[in-house]
């Protein structure tokens, strides 16, 4: 314990720029050299590796050589490849993604339109996830090997195991259209009805009504992540001296894990809950797209089939640099909580 | 020197280990399962053509009336064209299966050599595929798969190559780990002291001590990279040619079962990617409990 201490004051004591800051610093400076990749990538992905975007754009309709060649202008396509990055790259900061193919109109205001519907059916999913994941890996690690934990463990594993869209396509069937003698419970398709009368209240129980199909099925695939991150986490506790010192203090079975082994467990699960936002993402794209939610899952979706280069570009540069920004705020948020890894 | 006397030498060590290994493996029903399962779906997916008649899947030449639910003649009904979906079920396990082991192999060749590279060499060399590992680890792979995908010409390959390439970071990251830990052992020096190349190291000694770990993660990645190609297949980014459970369930969406209540032909392939990822999964898991005692006492 004294080691511990010693070590703290000297850091504290050291010269230098505060070491948080340092850390914060060096962070952030990752989180953009990634960023940059990102936009490299997306560089890389949709106008070197296509060969000719233009003849992509229009794989579906015959041109004569003069309109591809007046298309190749129009997009700058005619310039050497290191000065359309730099322009690439200027317009990106600038927010300026490109126009969109099928729309005609700025990618990044297609992109913003749908940020808030993703933004809401990703967030409840993984607000709820997390929530049934914990708790659900608490108890499985907490009675390891029982009948709870075979269950969960089982159950979990299966689900997971299952594609998100077939989960959604079954759902739409089963609670959307209805089976046999049960109607329908849920709305198809969207985020909102035409028909709801004005007002606050009702839009919002509209649209709650919406996202209970697609965002529970989102949720029954990705919180068994949750659940074995926990498990696991809590499970390395288990044997712990300070679990066995709240049991001699005399506290109920419930208290130790709920005060004592689950707040040590869920430090190391932060991290990681965040490592699988990207799989969220993924399940977002396919649920949006079964139940047409109007996000950024069903726009890549849309871009896609066509396929619309600049749409999927932004759609593609979006979705990495959310979930990249998303991980050096968990990293910073880690830091933060665990005194533990402040100097490490 | 001190090694005790084995009369049956390195083979007979290894089978004793393989031997050890199956006693582990033996002992878990959901292992078990998992073997069972997949033996069986492999050999039905080769035997596909020698057991049914491939004419039946070409839609000029189906039997039955569209969209009809199981009966007596197609047990589990037909899809859009009247085909049976007892069929395409069948010979979508062939697409699958070969999508998800072709993408996993490549996957693990990628994560190998980065993993290796990273922890031998070390100097910039490491830090540079150490950073490339981590943002591609952080980068959701659905997404760069599907832009892959979108802008290479369509077909198995394209498939194989944008799951491969999006999923190797984890391997990277085992291999480096684990090549790291092999690397501080006396024989490894012992090998260096007598004057072994970089070759020599990795391939005689890192490799054969890392490969059984890569075996086990490979496992997992096959169930990823099956329900990866399932995905890809549904948004439309296949083979339009061939017929995989993916495909399947993106005509059921397009055509209409769901609103049909044509629940025969999205059961069947959902539930095939369902059993055969899960016992994958299951094979993987026990796999690394096997080849890790750490993590004996923890699942049983």
């Amino acid at each position: 314990m004294t080691d511990t201490r010693d070590e703290f004051e000297t850091s504290a004591a050291s010269t230098g720029p505060p070491p948080l800051l340092r850390f914060v610093a060096a962070k952030a400076g990752g989180g953009v050299v990634s960023l940059f990749l990102v936009a490299v990538l997306g560089f890389f992905l949709f106008r070197v590796l296509p060969g000719d975007p233009a003849r992509t754009m229009t794989r579906s309709t015959p041109v004569s050589a003069e309109q591809l060649a007046a298309l190749r202008h129009r997009f700058g396509l005619d310039q050497p490849l290191y000065l359309q990055f730099r322009d690439f790259v200027i317009d990106l900061l600038h927010g300026d993604l490109g126009t969109s193919y099928i729309y005609n109109r700025p990618v990044a205001e297609l992109i913003l339109e749908r940020v808030g519907p993703t933004v809401l059916l990703v967030g409840t999913a993984t607000v709820l996830a997390v929530l049934v994941g914990l708790w659900m890996g608490a108890r499985a690690a907490w009675h390891q090997g029982g009948p709870v934990d075979r269950w969960f463990t089982s159950v979990g594993l299966t689900l997971w195991s299952v594609p998100t869209f077939w989960l959604g396509l079954l759902a739409l069937m089963a609670f959307g259209v209805g089976v046999g003698p049960l109607p329908g419970l849920f709305p198809v398709a969207g985020m909102s009805s035409a028909n709801v009368p004005a007002g606050v209240v009702p839009h919002v129980l509209d649209v709650a009504h919406h996202l209970v199909l697609p965002c529970l099925t989102l949720v029954a695939v990705i919180y068994a992540q949750f659940m074995m991150v926990m498990r696991t986490s809590l499970l390395e506790e288990m044997g712990a001296e300070y679990l066995t010192t709240a049991r001699a203090k005399g506290l109920r079975e419930d208290l130790v894990r709920r005060r004592h082994a689950v707040p040590n467990a869920l430090l190391p699960t932060v991290t990681l809950i965040f490592l699988h936002l990207g799989l969220v993402v993924a399940g977002a794209i396919t649920v949006e797209t079964v139940f047409s939610w109007p996000g950024l899952g069903l726009l890549t979706y849309e871009a896609l089939r066509v396929p619309d280069l600049p749409l999927l570009q932004g759609t593609f540069i979006v979705l990495a640099g959310s979930v990249i920004v998303m991980n050096v705020l968990a990293e910073l948020v880690y830091r933060l909580l665990d005194p533990r890894v402040r100097d490490s | 020197m001190s090694a005790p006397p084995n009369p049956t030498g390195a083979a007979g060590r290894r089978l004793a280990a393989l031997a050890e290994g199956w006693r582990v493996y033996r002992a878990d029903r959901g292992g078990l399962f998992g073997l069972a399962v997949l033996s069986l779906v492999v050999v039905l997916a080769l035997l596909a053509p020698v057991l049914t008649p491939p004419a039946e899947l070409d839609v000029t030449r189906a039997g039955g009336a569209p969209l009809r639910p199981p009966s007596a003649e197609n047990w589990l009904g037909t899809d859009e064209s009247g085909r049976s979906v007892l069929l395409l079920t069948w010979w979508g396990a062939r697409m699958s299966l070969l999508v998800g082991l072709s993408a996993a192999v490549l996957s693990m060749l990628i994560g190998t050599v980065v993993g290796l590279v990273a922890a031998h060499f070390g100097g910039w060399v490491s830090t540079l595929l150490l950073r490339l590992t981590d943002f591609f680890l952080v980068l959701p792979a659905l997404v760069l798969a599907i832009a892959l995908s979108t802008v290479l010409s369509r077909g198995v390959l394209t498939i194989v190559l944008a799951i491969g390439v999006t999923s190797w970071p984890q391997t990277a990251r085992l291999v480096r780990a684990q090549t790291l830990t092999v690397e501080t052992r006396p024989y490894i020096e012992r090998a260096r002291a007598l004057g072994g190349g970089h070759r020599h190291l990795l391939g005689k000694h890192v490799l054969p001590a890392v490969l059984p770990l890569v075996f086990a993660t490979t496992t997992l990645t096959v169930a990823s990279a099956i329900i990866a190609e399932s995905t890809l297949s549904f948004l439309g980014l296949g083979d339009p040619a061939m017929i995989s459970w993916g495909s399947m369930l993106k005509s059921a969406m397009d055509t209409g079962a769901v609103t049909a209540g044509a629940w025969w032909y999205l059961l069947p392939p959902g539930l095939g990617i369902a059993v055969v990822v899960l016992s994958f999964t299951l094979c993987g898991r026990v796999l690394e409990t096997v080849l890790n005692p750490r993590l004996r006492g923890e699942r049983r």
